[in-house]
């Protein structure tokens, strides 16, 4: 332990006075097919990284399919832990399924969290001819009769959609047990699903809704933000404004193996520092649906580890 | 109703990459086709990881097999008429007036007719699907989780009558793929089934290494057994071009036939094989009044292959409007649309119509490319009926690992692909058609996820399955395509009797 600090410490100096050490290869991998959100985490990293010419060399996107991001988390941790170029997407989705004990035997503490790209936020959407026209006119109405409300979301139960769907729930004063949650494949089939009066209630992400609600197709009611989001999002109200106390931030970030240097692991977390001010960034950024999230370092691995924390409580009180 | 998504379509089938690709389907589809060792099926399931992990567009990919499809029915013609061995299942009618008519010195005859043919059938047939497509996608979102489920027990219902004779094999084959889908992530309760503690399965068994398990892994098994059985000799391509008078004269056959081609390939469940059957025996009973059929007549040549060609074609249309694939075949498209995180179904027309419109236009491109090289390039084609099996049985094999492992980059896929190969061997020596089974796997998740929403949406009330009117007509559309052909057959039967 000393050592390990001490061994800290002299890096920390040697860091101080000269740059960091740049891998000589970088490489970042997806833990999916090609199209999904660790792709686009990858892309967002690689083509800005490119534009601004932080690294010598361009990054290589790798894809490694596979229980949504598991076998890559247990690839990395068990056959490249300590390569410096290796950084891996991952989302506050990976969180709940770390939280879930399903990527196999390792928790959150098994690689060492470099920093967030971005984040989109969950809404709560009715269709546009709905009756109900606020957040909290529809907690009431819910509360009133549950029956009458099926809710659909992008995944399974126990997914983040259906976290936020279950918060709803109680917030209406229902078990959110009993609740008629639809378990639809992915945003797409939510809002058409919504459209088409198959469900009455909506739990999904901005991104996906935005485009929607402004062309007058279904209405978006909350936002899950800490503050209102920029352009179309900017006439909507928070779920706080509303009465309802949850901030549900969809982080896209990276990590990298358990092993790898501390002088490595700062050189990402500068790298990132450094290329989230940029233009190039904002705009990559702006193009995949994300909003800007700051959260890098040490930071980050604090609230990849609250956010399982969280994740654990909020799965017991709804009663999985 | 509009037809402009045929007009964006075309932008995407005239762009350079995707017209290469049309041009290299419709060859290579031509080859397999001509080949009898490997139908349209193998072809398709070897070419899509290749086509995946060269990171092709979705709409590149399915322009790309589809030509392998269609072009193979214009292919199959080829061995049929000069080796009396049908190159693919489609072409088994033509063999009956093809090789006389080679074995009497007009193979170039037959060649020409039965490519015009098969150029009518395929056109007739993409100018009938311009027309359905867009219909079918303005009901698009009326469908519900309990309408998505109604819609796969119609498409199950289909099933009996693919394979007729052999229902419990067809119902076992099923089960099996179906049994095949629960292994991995649950969708609705996030639960992990038959995953044995291995996170390589939480995703399931993935749709390429089925595919290539079942269509190539046991193909190679059974090409290595009938090996020892030496290789047919090509009959040579001799005599004249056929007149103008004698295309004209085929006209109202081919006509006659791509309808029936085409009705016979949309009704989900029977393919070209059955079309081309109903077409010959169709003509037959109207023309064959000296009983000239059978012994070399154009006119049983023409109309198996106008069939053949529009019956391939017809299969597009459910699977492009409804989600359902219309044969084997169309259920491996189907599935590669999957890999693209695109959802099958009505709302396809909607939300994908740069998808849609560019596969029909490519196939107005497609049948003029190969109505180009199955007539003046024909011998190349004939040329390669000289390949010998050492060849092509390794090469099945070296593509068929290749294209898993770099699909996944996983050697458990590999081992799997092996396993389901090895289980597909068995089953087809055994009887088994291989296409229950991939329809099976396709449709399964779709099956059992919207049962379960729409079971959610009405807290376990299994009314929700028979309210909308939409339900209501896709219920008796799935009880009359079982009942109907076992009423048409009694009656039959009945008939039959007294005469005899």
């Amino acid at each position: 332990m000393k050592l390990k600090f001490v061994g800290g410490v002299a890096a920390f100096v040697i860091l101080g006075s000269t740059a960091f050490a740049q891998p000589e290869k970088t490489e970042c991998l997806a833990g999916a097919k090609p199209g999904g959100g660790f792709d686009a985490t990858c892309r967002l990293l690689s083509n800005s990284l490119q534009a601004t010419k932080i690294t010598a060399s361009p990054m290589a996107v790798t894809y490694m399919e596979g229980g949504v991001g598991a076998v890559a988390y247990n690839h990395v941790v068990g056959t490249r832990p300590a390569d410096p170029g290796l950084v891996v997407a991952a989302s506050s989705g990976s969180a709940l399924l770390l939280a879930q004990k399903k990527f196999g035997s390792y928790d959150e503490t098994a690689v060492r969290w470099v920093g967030a790209l971005g984040a989109d936020y969950g809404v709560i959407a009715v269709a546009a001819d709905s009756p109900v026209k606020t957040l909290k006119e529809l907690i009431v109405e819910y509360g009133k009769n549950p029956a009458g409300f099926a809710i659909g979301g992008g995944g399974a139960v126990g997914s983040q959609d259906w976290m936020k769907a279950a918060l709803i729930a109680k917030a209406g004063g229902a078990d959110p047990k009993k609740m008629r949650y639809a378990a639809l494949e992915g945003g797409g089939a939510v809002t058409t699903a919504l459209q088409g009066g198959h469900i009455k209630i909506a739990a999904g992400d901005a991104s996906e809704m935005v485009k929607l609600a402004e062309a007058g197709k279904l209405r978006i009611l909350a936002v899950m933000s800490e503050k209102r989001l920029p352009g179309y999002l900017a006439n909507v109200p928070t779920a706080k404004e509303e009465g309802l106390d949850i901030v549900w931030p969809i982080w896209r970030g990276v990590y990298v193996g358990p092993k790898v240097s501390d002088a490595d692991y700062n050189w990402w977390v500068e790298t990132l520092r450094k290329l989230q001010a940029t233009s190039e960034f904002k705009k990559e950024q702006e193009a995949r649906g994300l909003y800007p999230y700051e959260s890098l370092g040490a930071d980050y691995d604090k609230q990849v580890r609250e956010d399982v924390k969280r994740f654990k409580t909020l799965a017991t009180e709804a009663g999985l | 109703m509009s037809l402009d998504y045929l007009w964006h379509g075309f932008g995407v089938a005239l762009l350079p990459q995707n017209l290469m690709y049309g041009l290299i389907g419709c060859f290579l589809g031509t080859m397999i086709g001509c080949l009898p060792a490997i139908g349209p099926i193998n072809g398709i399931a070897l070419l899509l990881p290749i086509a995946y992990t060269a990171g092709l567009p979705p709409e590149s990919t399915l322009i790309l097999l589809a030509s392998v499809y269609y072009g193979a029915e214009y292919g199959g013609r080829i061995s049929s008429i000069l080796l009396n061995v049908p190159g693919d299942a489609g072409a088994v009618m033509t063999t009956i007036d093809g090789n006389p008519m080679a074995r009497a010195g007009k193979a170039t005859e037959a060649l020409v007719i039965s490519g015009v043919s098969s150029f009518y059938g395929g056109m007739i047939a993409v100018v009938l699907i311009t027309f359905l497509a867009p219909v079918f996608g303005l009901i698009a979102i009326k469908f519900g989780p309990a309408e998505y489920f109604v819609l796969m027990v119609f498409a199950f219902a289909t099933l009996s009558s693919m394979v007729g004779h052999e229902p419990v094999k067809t119902l076992l084959g099923c089960i099996f793929g179906l049994t095949l889908t629960t292994i991995g992530i649950d969708a609705t309760s996030g639960a992990y089934r038959f995953t044995f503690g291995s996170p390589e399965l939480h995703d399931g068994i993935e749709f390429i290494v089925l595919v290539i398990g079942l269509f190539s892994i046991s193909e190679v098994l059974l090409l290595l057994e009938q090996h020892a059985a030496g290789v047919l000799r090509p009959l040579k391509v001799t005599g004249s071009y056929p007149t103008w008078a004698m295309l004209r004269s085929i006209w109202w056959t081919a006509v006659r036939s791509t309808g029936i081609g085409f009705v016979v390939g949309v009704l989900p469940g029977t393919g070209a094989s059955v079309a081309s059957a109903v077409a010959y025996t169709t003509e037959k009973r109207i023309n064959d009044r000296t009983g000239t059929f059978g012994k070399g007549d154009i006119r049983g040549v023409a109309a198996p292959e106008a069939a053949n060609n529009a019956a391939a074609t017809g299969a597009f249309v459910p699977m492009l409007t409804l989600g359902v694939p219309g044969s084997g075949t169309t259920a491996v498209m189907l599935g590669a649309l999957m890999l693209y995180n695109i959802q099958p179904g009505p709302q396809l027309f909607t939300e994908q119509p740069a998808l849609v419109g560019g596969l029909v236009a490519s196939m107005y491109v497609g049948n003029i490319l190969l109505l180009v090289m199955n007539l003046p390039l024909v011998r190349v084609f004939v040329s390669a009926l000289l390949l010998p099996n050492w060849i092509l049985i390794p090469g099945i094999m070296l593509l068929s690992i290749l294209g898993v492992y770099t699909a996944y980059s996983s050697v458990m896929s590999v081992f799997i692909m092996f396993g389901i190969g090895a289980v597909g061997y068995l089953l087809r020596k055994l009887g088994f058609d291989m296409a229950p089974i991939v329809l099976g796997f396709v449709l399964g998740k779709v099956m059992e996820t919207n049962l379960r929403n729409a079971l959610a949406i009405s807290g376990g009330e299994i009314g929700i399955l028979f309210e909308s009117p939409l339900t209501k007509l896709l219920w008796a559309m799935a009880i009359a395509i079982v009942l109907v052909p076992w009423f048409i057959s009694r009656r039959r039967a009945k008939q039959a009797q007294p005469a005899a």
